[in-house]
Formats: C-alpha cells, sequence, structure tokens
C-alpha cells in the first residue's frame, strides 16, 4: 500500500523523522543488541568479569526440560486468556448493541478495569482469593468447595487466566461494540425480514462483517498475554504451584532478577524476540492484506 | 500513629538539614515497609538527631529481590548507594562480588571506631561471616524458626495446651486429635524450605550442601536428599494428605490462616511475633521447633534467616566513617534492645541480649526468648553455622515447586527431593561459572 | 435509526433476558473495585476475621487519609503527580513523535525509507521488561536517573503508535493532497491544517490508550527512581506489601489502589465517546 499522491525533498521527512529514529536507536536498538551480545556470555551479576560461551545459554536453555515445558504453559496461557476475554467480551458487546437505551451506562460501568494496573489488577483477585481472607474462596468454602489455588495447578491457572482476562475484557468489548454498531442496520433488517433467525443472523452475516476487529484483538491479546501480564503472575501465584503458571516471560524476569543469571536471562530475551518478531510479520502481513480490501 | 508523626516532623527536620549545612549523606536502600519500616525509620531519624556530621538517608527499593535488582543495577552504573540490605539467600551472590562490596570488617577497621567482633552472638553473625571470623556484612534483622501454639485450639480439641511438642516423634497423635476433633488446619507452616529443609538440616546436624555448606568454595553441591531429610518430608507429605498439615503458600501467608484462629500449630519466624500478637484473639504460646528424637545429633541449633546490611564499594573514606558510625549506633545495646524486642528479631550483641533480659522484657512476654536460645544453645558446627549458596533465591523456588508436588501428592518424598538437588545443582554450577 | 433496530428485536422477555445478562457481566466485572472500596473503608480486623463484609463500613476518612499522609517512601500525593507527570509525558511524546514520523513515512520518498520503516516497526512489540537491563545502564550513563526524562524516553521507543498513524494515514484521500499541492500548501502546511484535524480522533483514542500504559508502569519506575520524591503511585501500592515479616495493612493498600485507578478511570471516561470513535476509525 503506497499513496500515490506525494510531496518531494528529503530534508524534511528526515527532520520529521529524526527524533524517533534517535529515540528508537538510543532506548532500543542498542539496548536490544546488547541483549544479543549478552546472551553470548556468563557474566557475574556486578558486571565485574564476564565468560565468552557462545551459543552455550542456548544449549543450556533448550536441554532443560522446565524451560521447553513453559512454553506449552504459555500457549496454554495465552489461549485461555484470549478465549475467556473475547468470549466474555463479545457476548457482552452483543447484548449491549441489542439495547436501544442504556448501551452507555453499561459501557461506562464496564470500562473501569481497563484503567486498571495489571499489578494492581493482580492484588485485587489474589485479596478475592486469598486462601485466608479471600471472600471469594470463604464463600465457595461455604458451597463445600475447598479453595487452595497454592496447590492445585488447575484452580491456580484458572485464577491468573481469570486475573488477566479481566481488564482486557473492558477493553475487547468497546472494539466489538464499536464493530458492532457501525454494521449498516439495514443489512441486518433486511436478514431479519427474510425470517432469519438471530443465531443465523449472527453466523451469516455479523461475525464475517466483525471478522477484522475479531484478528485485530486476536493478535493485540495474545502479544498482552505473552507479555503484559508479568505483573497478575508475579503477584498472584509466583510462577506455582511447581510450575504450572511459569510462563516465558515470568521466567525471563525470573531468571535474570532473581537468580541474576543475567547470561540465561538475556538468551530468552532473543528467544523471545525471535517469537515477536514471527508475531510482527504475521500482524504485518495481516493488516497490510485486509488495508486492500 | 505517634512514631509515624514523630518520624514526619524529623524527616522535615531532616530535610531542611541537609540542605542548610554539608553533612555528609549515607545512602541506606532497604526492602522494609509497614510497621517495620516505620521502626527503621525512627532509628535513622535518631542517629540523624544524635550527631551532625553524617546524615542517613533511607528510602525503601521495594522487596527484598527487588531491593538486591536495583543494588546491583546501581552499581553497574555507578549509583550505588553506601549501604543495601540484602536478605540471607542473597549472601552468596554479594560475596563473590569481590569489587562490588567492601567488607564490614574493613570499614570498622579503617575508621578507627571500636569494632569488637567477640561482642557479637557467633550463631548469628556466622552466617555473613568468613571462615576466619572475618564480619563481611552486619547482620541487621535476623530470625530463626519458632513454633507458635493456638492454646485455645488444644483445648477445644480435648488436648492438654501443654501437650509435649517438643519432639516430631509426639506431633502423629496431637494432629490425629486435632484433626478428628473437627479442626479444619491442625498445622501450617511459612517458608517450607527454610523451616522443613535448611534450617531442618542444620537442626539435625546434617548438611545441605558440601563444602560446609558453601563455605567452602563455589564447588559445592546441594545434598539435602539424604534419608533423615526425606523421611521428615514423607512425614509431612503423609500428613498433608490426610488434611493434618494443611500448605498455605510459600511465603509467610500462613500467618493469616494462624493469626485468624484457623490453625493449631505454626512453625513461623520469631519476627512473625508482633504480628501474632497483634491479630490473634487466642491464647498462645510460643516454644522450640520440633526435631526428631531420633537423629541423636538434634538438637544441634537452628540457623538464621533475614538480611544484612552490605557496604559498596566506591565511596570516600569520610563517607566510610560515616557508615561504620551509622553501623555502631546500630550495634549499640539500646538500639540492638529496643530492635529486638519490637521486631522479634535477634539481638546481635551478647549485651542487647543481657539488657532486654534486665528490662524484663522475657518475663513479660513469655517466649521471647526461645528464639535466642534455640540459636545459642550449642556451638554451630560447619552444618549448622549457616548457608552459603550462588542463586539460593532461585534454589528455594525449586525446592518450593518440588515440595508442592509432595504436599498435593503428585510426588513422593524422594523423587522430589533428588529432582530438588539436581536441578538446584545445576544452578550451583552456573553461579561458579559466572563467579570462576 | 434505533428506532428501526427496535421494532426488529422482539419486546418483553428477551428484552429483559439482555439486561440481565449484561447486569450479571455487570457485576462480574466491578466486583473486584467494588470489594476493593469496602476493604478500603473497614477496618484491618473486619477484613482479617471471615468474610470481610459486602457493603462499605465506617472508616474512609481514616484509611485514606492515612494512604493520602503515610505512603511507603513519599506521599501518595507527591506519586500521584509523578504518575501524571510521567503518563503525560508518554503520552504527548509519543504522539507527536509517531505523527511527524508517521506523515514522512507515509508522504515522502526518501533513500532508506523501507529501511527506517523496518527499523521502527521491528520495536512494534518488545516491551521494556525483555530488555530492561542494558536501558538502565543507558539512562545512568546520561545521568537520567530519578528524573522525569529517564522515566519517559525509554517507554516512547515503541512504535504502536507510529503504526497506527501509518494505517490512518493511508485511508486519507489522496484527492486532499492533491488539492492542497495545486493550491500551493507546502507540506507542513498540509499536516498542520488537514491532516492533524482530521487525526482528531485517532489522537483522542491514542491519549487514552497511552496514557493507560504510562501511568500503568511498575518495573521500569522501580528500577531508575531510588529518590523517594520520584517515587509513581502504581510502585508506591506494591512496596506496601510487607516483604518478609510483616503484615499487610489491607485498608490503607485498598484505599491507595482505589487513589490509584482515578486519574486513568476518569481519563477513560471522560474521553470515552471521542476513544470509541478513534478505535472505529483506525480499525476501518
Amino acid at each position: 500500500m503506497e499513496k500515490r499522491v506525494i510531496f518531494k525533498g528529503w530534508m524534511l521527512p528526515a527532520l520529521l523523522l529524526l527524533p524517533q529514529i534517535v529515540i528508537t536507536a538510543v532506548f532500543f536498538f542498542y539496548p536490544a543488541g546488547q541483549a544479543i551480545w549478552q546472551s553470548m556470555f556468563v557474566p557475574d551479576p556486578f558486571g565485574l568479569k564476564t565468560q565468552f560461551v557462545g551459543l552455550g545459554n542456548f544449549e543450556y536453555l533448550l536441554g532443560d526440560p522446565f524451560y521447553r515445558a513453559s512454553f506449552v504453559t504459555t500457549a496454554i496461557f495465552s489461549s485461555l486468556v484470549t478465549l475467556v476475554s473475547m468470549g466474555v467480551a463479545l457476548y457482552l458487546a452483543i447484548l449491549a448493541d441489542r439495547l436501544i437505551k442504556g448501551s452507555g451506562t453499561y459501557r461506562t460501568l464496564l470500562i473501569w478495569p481497563y484503567a486498571v494496573a495489571p499489578a494492581v489488577a493482580g492484588v485485587l483477585w489474589m485479596f478475592m482469593f486469598n486462601t485466608r481472607v479471600g471472600v471469594a474462596s470463604w464463600y465457595l468454602g461455604l458451597l463445600g468447595y475447598d479453595w487452595n489455588h497454592v496447590l492445585n495447578e488447575a484452580e491456580a491457572m484458572g485464577l491468573v487466566v481469570v486475573a488477566s482476562s479481566w481488564g482486557r475484557i473492558s477493553y475487547n468489548f468497546l472494539f466489538f461494540l464499536a464493530g458492532l454498531q457501525a454494521i449498516p442496520r439495514s443489512v441486518i433488517e433486511a436478514a431479519a425480514i427474510d425470517g432469519a433467525k438471530f443465531w443465523t443472523r449472527f453466523r451469516t452475516i455479523v461475525w464475517p462483517l466483525l471478522s477484522p476487529t475479531t484478528f485485530f484483538l486476536l493478535v493485540v491479546n495474545v502479544v498482552y498475554a505473552f507479555f503484559e501480564t508479568f505483573g497478575v503472575i508475579h503477584t498472584i501465584t509466583a510462577g506455582g504451584p511447581q510450575q504450572a503458571t511459569t510462563i516465558l516471560v515470568y521466567k525471563v524476569y525470573s531468571d535474570g532478577f532473581v537468580s541474576q543469571d543475567l547470561g540465561s536471562s538475556a538468551a530468552q530475551s532473543v528467544i523471545l524476540l525471535l517469537l515477536v518478531g514471527i508475531l510482527t510479520v504475521i500482524q504485518f502481513k495481516f493488516i497490510e492484506r485486509r488495508v486492500h480490501y | 500513629m505517634k512514631i509515624k508523626t514523630l518520624n514526619l516532623a524529623l524527616a522535615v527536620s531532616m530535610a531542611w538539614g541537609t540542605a542548610a549545612s554539608a553533612q555528609t549523606e549515607i545512602q541506606w536502600w532497604h526492602a522494609f515497609t509497614g510497621r517495620l519500616g516505620e521502626l527503621l525509620d525512627a532509628q535513622v531519624a535518631q542517629f540523624n538527631a544524635s550527631q551532625t556530621d553524617y546524615v542517613v538517608v533511607a528510602s525503601n527499593k521495594g522487596n527484598y529481590s527487588e531491593a538486591l535488582n536495583a543494588g546491583i543495577a546501581a552499581f553497574r552504573a555507578g549509583e550505588q548507594p553506601h549501604l543495601l540490605q540484602v536478605f540471607e539467600v542473597g549472601t552468596a551472590t554479594m560475596m563473590a562480588a569481590t569489587g562490588a562490596v567492601k567488607p564490614v570488617f574493613e570499614v570498622m577497621e579503617e575508621s578507627g571506631l571500636p569494632f569488637d567482633p567477640n561482642e557479637y552472638i557467633p550463631a548469628v553473625t556466622g552466617y555473613y561471616t568468613t571462615s576466619e571470623g572475618q564480619m563481611l556484612s552486619y547482620p541487621y534483622n535476623s530470625s530463626t524458626q519458632v513454633l507458635y501454639v493456638n492454646r485455645d485450639k488444644l483445648t477445644e480439641a480435648g488436648i492438654d495446651p501443654d501437650v509435649d511438642l517438643s519432639t516430631w516423634e509426639a506431633w502423629d497423635a496431637v494432629l490425629t486429635q486435632l484433626k478428628d476433633a473437627g479442626v479444619t488446619c491442625p498445622y501450617t507452616t511459612s517458608w517450607q524450605s527454610w523451616v522443613h529443609l535448611e534450617s531442618f538440616s542444620a537442626y539435625h546436624d546434617l548438611p545441605f550442601a558440601t563444602k560446609d555448606n558453601g563455605f567452602g568454595g563455589l564447588d559445592t553441591e546441594l545434598v539435602f536428599n539424604g534419608p533423615t531429610q526425606i523421611a521428615h518430608i514423607e512425614q509431612l507429605g503423609k500428613w498433608a494428605q490426610e488434611g493434618k498439615f494443611i500448605y498455605n503458600g510459600r511465603r509467610n501467608e500462613a500467618g493469616a490462616n494462624f493469626r485468624g484462629g484457623e490453625c493449631a500449630l505454626f512453625t513461623e519466624s520469631s519476627a512473625g511475633y508482633a504480628g501474632v500478637k497483634a491479630e490473634a484473639k487466642f491464647a498462645f504460646d510460643i516454644r522450640h521447633l520440633p526435631y526428631w528424637d531420633s537423629v541423636e545429633a538434634a538438637p544441634q541449633n537452628t540457623i538464621i534467616g533475614g538480611a544484612s546490611l552490605w557496604v559498596m564499594e566506591g565511596h570516600s573514606a569520610e563517607e566510610y566513617k560515616g557508615v561504620a558510625s551509622f553501623l555502631n549506633f546500630l550495634a549499640s545495646p539500646e538500639v540492638q534492645a529496643k530492635w529486638h524486642q519490637d521486631t522479634g528479631y535477634l539481638p546481635i550483641t551478647n549485651a542487647a541480649g543481657e539488657l532486654t533480659e534486665q528490662q524484663g522484657f522475657y518475663a513479660a512476654n513469655p517466649g521471647t526468648e526461645i528464639a535466642g536460645l534455640q540459636m545459642t544453645r550449642n556451638t554451630p558446627t560447619a552444618n549448622s553455622k549457616g548457608l552459603r549458596l550462588g542463586s539460593f533465591d532461585q534454589i528455594r523456588t525449586i525446592i518450593d515447586e518440588e515440595l508442592e508436588g509432595v504436599w498435593s501428592g503428585q510426588k513422593t518424598a524422594d523423587v522430589a527431593l533428588n529432582s530438588a538437588v539436581e536441578r538446584g545443582n545445576q544452578l550451583l554450577r552456573r553461579f561458579e561459572q559466572a563467579n570462576r | 435509526m434505533s428506532e428501526q433496530r427496535g421494532m426488529v428485536e422482539r419486546r418483553g422477555l428477551g428484552h429483559w433476558f439482555t439486561h440481565l445478562g449484561l447486569i450479571i457481566g455487570v457485576l462480574f466485572i466491578f466486583f473486584p473495585i467494588w470489594l476493593a472500596f469496602v476493604a478500603s473503608t473497614v477496618t484491618q480486623a473486619d477484613i482479617v476475621q471471615p468474610p470481610m463484609p459486602l457493603l462499605p463500613g465506617g472508616h474512609f476518612i481514616e484509611n485514606y487519609t492515612e494512604a493520602l499522609v503515610s505512603g511507603v517512601n513519599a506521599p501518595v500525593a507527591t506519586m500521584m503527580f509523578n504518575s501524571l507527570i510521567m503518563a503525560l509525558g508518554i503520552t504527548i511524546g509519543k504522539i507527536v513523535i509517531s505523527l511527524t514520523s508517521a506523515f514522512a513515512i507515509v508522504y515522502f520518498r526518501f533513500p532508506g525509507r523501507t529501511i527506517f520503516f523496518w527499523l521502527i516497526f521491528l520495536t512494534l512489540m518488545l516491551p521494556v521488561e525483555v530488555r530492561i537491563v542494558p536501558t538502565y545502564e543507558v539512562i545512568a550513563n546520561f545521568g537520567m536517573l530519578n528524573s522525569y526524562s529517564g522515566l519517559i524516553f525509554p517507554l516512547i521507543a515503541s512504535a504502536t503508535a507510529t503504526f497506527l498513524f501509518r494505517q490512518f494515514f493511508l485511508t486519507v484521500p489522496d484527492e486532499l493532497t492533491e488539492a492542497a499541492r495545486v493550491d500551493g500548501a507546502s507540506p507542513m502546511q498540509f499536516f498542520w491544517h488537514i491532516l492533524l484535524p482530521m487525526s482528531r480522533t485517532n489522537i483522542a483514542a491514542l491519549f487514552v490508550i497511552l496514557f493507560i500504559y504510562g501511568w500503568n508502569q511498575y518495573l521500569w519506575p522501580l528500577l531508575i527512581t531510588t529518590d523517594p520524591s520520584m517515587n509513581t503511585i502504581v510502585m508506591g501500592i506494591k512496596q506496601m506489601f510487607p516483604s518478609g515479616d510483616d503484615l499487610a495493612d489491607w485498608p490503607v493498600i485498598m484505599a491507595t489502589s482505589i487513589l490509584a485507578m482515578v486519574p486513568p478511570v476518569i481519563v477513560v471516561i471522560s474521553m470515552q465517546k471521542l476513544f470509541i470513535r478513534g478505535l472505529v476509525d483506525s480499525e476501518k
């Protein structure tokens, strides 16, 4: 996709680009390059001495069954977060879209969690499900369910998924509602007059027209689940019980900042960098293609 | 509340003082918030008010591991504070950083201030002292594990509240009785690795790692998968399956369950005392940590946890003199005794312990002397002096993970401990490589 | 429009089910925030002896006063101010540099354009956490620790906003550019008088997204602000959790959490209409 009509000259665009180029170079490329460089060394935490190990850090990582397992954990976690946050958001958006009046009120109440920091969201959910003071766990106990996410792996995973999805439901809801409201009413009305039931209308008309929004959210949410849920995991489970909720980004953090193993942490950053690269290409390809529509 | 207002006033006057005169500033990064943070600030304010040459500026840098990281990152950038509070599991990391830290004994010697290592309690300072007896870091807050007993719960279950719980052998009958009486949480613990493996090994005079628990060199290997440790974990695992031992989390989450009156027995740091006293609405007492009577060497002594203050390299002699005089102030019997009494942390000098005794604190608060007695009951051996292992925080996480497998019944004790040893050893080899 | 819509859907039972579904959704979504608010109005004793009440108690003023004056290192008011500067700095800085660079990339042809384009887009998703140690060293070498610029600059170095503006500029009809050129407008005049006003809703949407992104930062401010007077509110909340041997003071922690929520919530709610329009625009 290119503009046909353009302006001439190169001084002006160079000037316009300069701030972003400088900031990106200094605060992104240089540090990212350092991370790649460091991934070939085993340094001590204080930067006093270091040893070249070539690809040794990668060998060490990929030979570690727990690191390989955390790929699976990340995949499960990300899929669940994406599914829950998008599913609930779509459901609520469909309901809100059916309303003539009052959808604004619901919307105002529903978007609050978006403004809550992941670290704080973790605090709130931990507070609700705390095995001792938690309200939710207490009432579950009354119902005869013994909630213990510190030992039960499925419950731990469930809790971090819900806590991570929570703020995203608001975000996705906004996009879905906007997407739904942008669908021309005449199309739906025509189908309704033809006697199509709600579900049929949704499947044949609404869903396809909503698909660009859906795909966009899919990518955004997967990226969110990969990287920005760190605060939630850190607050609620710290990766446990056992390694049930140790996702890749949490492992980068814990190796780098708990264990001070900067070599391993840098190597993991590089692996993440590759993953991000792949995701970026997918997203980019998709968006480029969609613009042609 | 009173402390807080006082602090605020002092902080304001302090800030004023800094601006007005040319006092030498001593930066201290720590990990204390809440009540402990207030007590720490009060110490700082008292020191600053007591003299005019130096001013200590304390800032909280998050929790223990965040504070350590902030210190490391700052050192790499040449912005390190003078004093950094580092938890006990970070000891090996700090020690290996020759050129980044300045040993406390050196700081004290150069300052010319009086410093007699013999005044300190060896069981406490040993953790932070070289084999030659040189103090590397200043043991600021040290605690050890004790047993808290909810006497009301025992009575409710028809058990004599003074029942003998001093050996693990006696426990099964008591826990069974509690369980049968409908107690939902007969026993719980905080810091499982610290209580049930680290201190457990020391208490039974068993090695946790080779090379004198890491004091003898970086090529140390974990050996806490011995038969006694396996038997102990197996027993706990059995209790967990039977609902007699309730697991509540890796850190001190279980404290809330005990303080809320849900749990009958609780092993936790002696520093948990103030919290229990503040929140518990039942009669409780503090006892010695239990041991296996069948192990001949037990009870040896338990080991400490908590944190110490490390002096960072790269500052002027005048500033180090300020650091030395602040450490001296902290070690003075009055300051130490107050800290010990307010927090439940162990006194680090004999004089402070004696002063506390004279002030009648132990008589008024029975049980608070237990931790000190437990530490000093025997001369520490190579197995009970402390632990010096690289990546120890991460090794604890591995131990936590494996123990959770035992509590949930997915793993047997020997499988879990063998796996923890193997995984931990890998980290030790990485650490050795990085610090060679 | 909506009148006609109403005729499509059956009224009556279905209508109430719709409301019921939404109310359940709102309850689920809003409950954690409600609970935090309740917890911030009761005493520690109410919380530690479960179940805690589900309706507010009478200690609102007490807990909030305590939260406002105590803080951990710095008063909450100071931390809120720092968060505000940081969030606004990131938001405005990023919008400005993204607007100009997207303009340059879309409306000019110059040597190395594709390379610059890809260089910028490589940064699209990599979070600061992954490159945090080297970034810290850069900031330290520039003497930017404990400064607003240190808090702001590294977080501006990402291309999300540039990307969105590029997408939007590509949809701007070429006829407008053509007309501007015929009228003899310079590129910057075109930018100021045509492109910028057209981007209003996109800017609003990005303002909301970036403000929240900036406000919610945790790990970065924690590392680079060693001076208490530079701490931010989100790190302040986490620091209220005791490490090791102390107890969590739930009412004060929750009061601070609620306070920390207020500015971003105000931004989101007051700008929601523009925000949504911006989202839909950039979506199409």
